[in-house]
């Protein structure tokens, strides 16, 4: 077995030194009973080949998206990944360590983390931010959670602009700690009012911005009415490209940002691992969730990085802990970063540029096409459209013609049969003038 | 002879880096695209040009700035890494190839199902391998991390008690637990009570079953348990539990040292979380990501959270909302999409490399190396419990006892030594803890040589009058310790343009 | 003359025309080591004897302050948020967390003097 190194020998030596007859000898504490009957349905040990051939036939089955041209998104989204990115997250020393907990030999994934956390900071206009947390979803009821202690409230609003994925996780999370979450239906339309819910009771309101149907907004009043009762604003992102293009959320006043950076971290992966980003005022921190990296000096004055504030963390607070999180999304986390300094500012804005324009021109020629119509006046590089039938059948039809045409938005919200008609686009700098060209051909045909 | 100093800092080839904020060339890119087209934006008032900040720097910056930083990193790669309870085993590289391959990787969860039956396979057969090697009912594969799993059980937990009318309101955890069990279970509205240890570092059992009553919703008890002893009297527990009405949960952060010898379903446990990136070898990556599947009795499988890999006559389905087809009665949703998926084509393929008689060899080995460990440094250091232990061997600080060293300066002297420290002082039960866990993926050689400083660090702390010098340790790493209380009182989070300490809160009011 | 009384928790309170003043012991900040950081309570706050009311934390623990009698806060120690080292090198002097107005001065004879606390701490240490 390729990742056993003890041999027979070895392992007679070691019985020798430790006075025991057998290995079995060392398991006497478990149940003899349950020992004997363990048996296990499953193949013995494989060589790499043959690994490689089973799960290699298995991706094969997929439709990945190089093979075709795909527009989708609904908060994961195919960007390009720079090979450097790959390259330096697969080095040992990042891959193979764990959590910093010995800070002198650690500094590595210290400052990495103390870097992502100042890029974070800086594309929401916020003024800290933490070392990651598992995905946007769950870093959206993180948030919840920490506006009702910093406001000692228990009910929060949730925009129907906010990823239904976003909505459900943090629903669930906090239907368990007893804060009352509303939920308003989904707002394709763009015509909900948040300014309106807010009031005393409420310790936030969640929205999100480009919305989940692609919509934009300025919540710079909806900030000033949250704060006037005391709300916390809550702000989520599912493509951080965006930022690279719009407003930041810190300057429209938000109090949390929230963001899936996966967009930027690598792969889609089918949806996971991602990157929660989680941003917030600096008054707030000691009411933060996830670890922290924080600038000190060694004994020597020189500088370096230590995890701190840990006392808001369950290894040391254990039941009143701000959050149960332990291991976060170090390696995707970094991925991010990387990203982030390949880019820099010049590289990270001609991004945000590209993917707009090829949404553009995407948004233009749908429209043109007849029965179709874009929802939203603005977006950035994703958007509703209303097709002439039901979405979900026009994506299987564009799906045998080799096409990944878009998000039928039935299949989040199969309840609401007046949504069946709409379909989620989203264009980024992978799609190609080609791609477009050759779903708005398969369009026609499908809707013909 | 002194050590020289120099110029740069450097020291050979400890080479020290500025942050990227401080190599900054506006204007400087590595990312290059290709034109953008001519397009009428559609931003409109929502557009913002402002600078943001961000450095720009070269690819050949960029890959020496992260490839500095790797090397002043400790990972397994590079060598022992015996942090207990974190199994830091080899990470086959093999599982990040199969993680790469376009069809695992360039796949987008919204994809028609038609398009991703590979993918949902995939979670199918990890999901199979997972609940086959437990015994138990069924798993749930969303969670993202041990924590996480531990929250998706007591979820079920509670909504099974929810859907009974049970109003039960305690959860009952050891004291040995990791932080991370009362953490959870207050998340789920429990009020937590400890239950203590007794002296040979177990679950008292008559404590336990004498505070059980109609009160208590579930009992936690992570085994083996974290001073790295089976809980022998489990079944017992686990009867005495269910006879009381409540729910048997079992951390599993330590399924590694029984795997392929015992079914967990065998002990009459309700609910488990396992660590893919500790039992499975996925790579901890510097703190995440992990995966915590979670399997569940039959009693407990109703209510586990969506989304479901569902196996039909046409190939598979993905049931994607709580309160339809077979997630009837979920209780809902707690992470983005299906899961971890890429850490779940990791764990398979380590799983299907080391088949089910590998992974029996792997948890006997790595229960072989604790133990071995154990033996040889009890000769100059105290264990906190006799043996055999199991995959992991505590150690207390009576050895220390008079010589002015603590268990922080001997982790801190093993740096120097060239080893990463144990776990230092955890389990909280045992004074001045030292937790090691060798894992199975060492040789005999590597143990030797760890065992040989690890002893020659106790005698010299031992002999006396190197009390200033293992104050003083590490001397010989990137860095010397580091201002812990400075860094808490006045934290410093972020980096900032110098002379520029308001900027970023104006900008953010 | 104000009278000193301790807790088993380990704080301290001193006492004068029926308004306390309430930190935590030399022995306490001894355990906890370094300081990093205190919240102390708003005057107004009501409390009951043995809530919660204040936090203390170090690096690497965190602990609850406790109300040694029931009353009102008057006032906390707003200097300890800038300086929570204070609480190290003065734990019985500038290092206070608040003052609390007593509601019922006879909880004061439940907690010890310093003879008994004394011997206490010195139990605690065997």
């Amino acid at each position: 077995m390729r990742y056993l190194p003890l041999t027979d020998a070895n392992r007679k030596d070691m019985l020798t030194a430790i006075g025991a007859k057998s290995v079995d000898e060392l398991f006497r504490d478990l149940p003899k009973d349950a020992l004997a009957s363990a048996k296990f349905d499953l193949p013995d040990t494989q060589s790499e080949m043959e690994v490689e051939r089973t799960l290699g036939a298995m991706a094969a089955k997929n439709l990945n998206c190089g093979q075709a041209p795909s527009f989708l998104g609904a908060g994961n989204y195919r960007h390009h990944t720079p090979a450097a990115l790959d390259y330096i997250i697969q080095r040992g020393e990042f891959l193979t360590a764990y959590t910093p907990y010995q800070p002198e030999i650690s500094q590595g994934t210290l400052q990495a983390i103390y870097e992502f956390q100042t890029q974070v900071a800086l594309i929401t206009g916020m003024e800290v931010a933490n070392a990651s947390m598992y995905d946007g979803a769950t870093a959206c009821a993180e948030a919840v959670a920490m506006a009702c202690r910093v406001t000692k409230r228990s009910k929060a609003v949730m925009s129907g602009k906010v990823h239904p994925h976003y909505a459900d996780v943090t629903a669930t999370s906090m239907k368990f700690l007893n804060i009352d979450v509303e939920r308003l239906a989904p707002d394709p339309f763009n015509v909900e009012d948040m300014i309106g819910r807010i009031g005393p009771d409420i310790a936030c309101v969640v929205v999100q911005t480009p919305g989940f149907f692609g919509h934009l907004a300025n919540f710079s009043a909806l900030a000033n009415a949250c704060h006037a009762e005391g709300t916390l604003l809550v702000v989520c992102v599912t493509d951080p490209v965006s930022l690279g293009a719009l407003m930041p959320p810190g300057r429209m006043g938000a109090d949390i940002v929230v963001a899936e950076g996966q967009s930027l971290a690598g792969p889609m992966s089918f949806g996971g691992p991602g990157v929660g980003l989680f941003a917030t005022r600096e008054k707030f921190i000691r009411q933060m969730p996830g670890r922290l990296a924080g600038e000190t000096t060694d004994e020597d004055g020189r500088r370096g990085w230590v995890l701190t504030l840990s006392t808001r963390e369950q290894h040391i607070r254990r039941e009143k802990a701000t959050s149960n999180i332990c291991t976060n999304s170090g390696l995707i986390a970094l991925a991010f970063s990387v990203h982030m300094t390949l880019l820099g500012e010049a590289g990270f804005k001609r991004l945000a540029k590209l993917n707009h324009a090829m949404a553009t021109i995407l948004a233009r020629k749908l429209d043109a096409l007849p029965g179709v119509r874009v929802l939203s006046n603005s977006f950035f590089n994703e958007f509703t459209v209303e097709l002439p039938k039901a979405a979900g059948d026009v994506v299987e039809r564009l799906a045998e013609r080799g096409i990944l045409g878009g998000i039928p938005v039935s299949r989040f919200y199969p309840t609401y049969p007046e949504l069946q008609d709409l379909l989620l686009v989203t264009a980024t700098e992978t799609n190609t003038t080609e791609d477009i060209d050759a779903l708005i051909a398969a369009l026609k045909e499908v809707l013909s | 002879m002194t050590k020289p100093t120099t110029a740069s800092g450097h020291k050979g080839l400890q080479l020290e880096q500025a942050l990227i904020f401080e190599q900054d060339t506006q204007g400087t890119t590595a990312g290059d695209l290709p034109p953008i087209p001519e397009y009428a934006d559609k931003l409109g008032e929502f557009g913002s040009d402002e600078p943001l900040g961000l450095p720009g720097l070269s690819e050949p910056e960029v890959v020496r700035h992260y490839t500095r930083l790797s090397q002043k990193n400790y990972s397994i790669d590079s060598g022992f890494y015996p942090l207990g309870s974190c199994t830091m085993k080899h990470n086959p590289r093999l599982n990040e190839k199969m993680a790469r391959l376009p069809g695992f990787a360039d796949v987008h969860p919204f994809q028609p199902i038609s398009t991703v039956q590979g993918a949902l396979e995939l979670i199918d057969s990890c999901a199979h391998w997972l609940t086959e090697l437990t015994g138990m009912a069924a798993v749930a594969m969303s969670p993202a991390a041990g924590a996480h799993g531990e929250l998706c059980g007591l979820m079920c937990i509670k909504s099974a008690h929810d859907a009974a009318g049970s109003t039960r309101s305690v959860v009952l955890v050891p004291d040995s637990a990791h932080g991370t069990n009362p953490a959870t279970a207050a998340l789920c509205g429990y009020a937590v009570e400890a239950i203590p240890a007794n002296s040979e570092g177990r679950v008292d059992t008559e404590a336990l079953k004498s505070r059980l009553g109609p009160d208590i919703a579930a009992v936690m008890i992570t085994n083996p348990n974290t001073c790295g002893l089976f809980e022998r009297e489990c079944i017992d527990i686990a009867e005495a539990v269910h006879a009381a009405g409540a729910y048997f949960y079992m951390d599993g952060a330590n399924f590694n040292a029984i795997v392929g010898r015992l079914r967990i379903g065998d002990l009459g446990v309700d609910a488990m979380h396992i660590n893919l990136h500790k039992t499975f070898s996925t790579p901890h990556g510097g703190g995440g990501p992990g995966a915590g599947p979670t399997v569940l009795s039959k009693a407990l499988a109703p209510f586990a959270p969506v989304p479901m890999v569902v196996r039909g006559a046409e190939g598979y389905d993905a049931e994607e909302h709580a309160g339809f087809g077979t997630a009837k009665n979920s209780y809902g949703r707690m992470k983005g999409y299906h899961g971890q998926f890429g850490v779940f084509v990791r764990a398979l393929a380590y799983m299907m490399s080391m088949g089910a008689d590998g992974l029996k060899q792997a948890s006997g080995d790595a229960v072989l190396n604790a133990n071995y460990l154990l033996a040889r440094l009890s000769e100059e250091m105290s264990p906190a419990f006799p043996g055999p232990c199991m995959h992991e061997a505590v150690f207390d600080d009576r050895f220390l006892k008079g010589t002015g060293v603590t268990t922080l300066d001997i982790s801190k002297a093993l740096i120097d030594e060239g080893f990463h420290p144990p776990t230092m002082y955890f389990p909280l039960v045992v004074h001045g803890a030292l937790l090691m866990e060798p894992t199975e993926t060492e040789s005999k050689a590597a143990l030797d040589q760890f065992i040989e400083s690890m002893l020659h660090v106790a005698r010299k702390a031992k002999a006396g009058g190197a009390a200033a010098e293992f104050q003083a340790a590490p001397q010989l790493a990137p860095r010397r310790r580091l201002d812990e209380t400075g860094a808490a009182r006045k934290p410093v989070l972020r980096w900032k343009p110098s002379g520029d300490e308001t900027s970023t809160r104006q900008a953010a009011e | 003359m104000s009278q000193i009384r301790f807790s088993k928790d380990h704080e301290w309170i001193s006492v004068a025309d029926g308004v306390g003043t309430v930190g935590i012991t030399q022995y306490a900040q001894n355990q906890l080591g370094d300081i990093v950081f205190v919240e102390v309570p708003e005057a107004g706050k009501e409390i009951k004897a043995g809530g919660e009311i204040a936090v203390v934390e170090s690096v690497k623990a965190a602990s609850e302050v406790y109300a040694p009698v029931s009353g009102t806060i008057t006032e906390g120690n707003a200097a300890l948020i800038e300086a929570p080292e204070t609480v190290n090198t003065d734990p019985q002097g500038d290092g206070w967390f608040f003052k609390i107005k007593i509601a019922d001065t006879a909880e004061l004879n439940g907690l010890m003097d310093q003879a008994a606390y004394d011997a206490y701490v010195a139990e605690l240490d065997a």
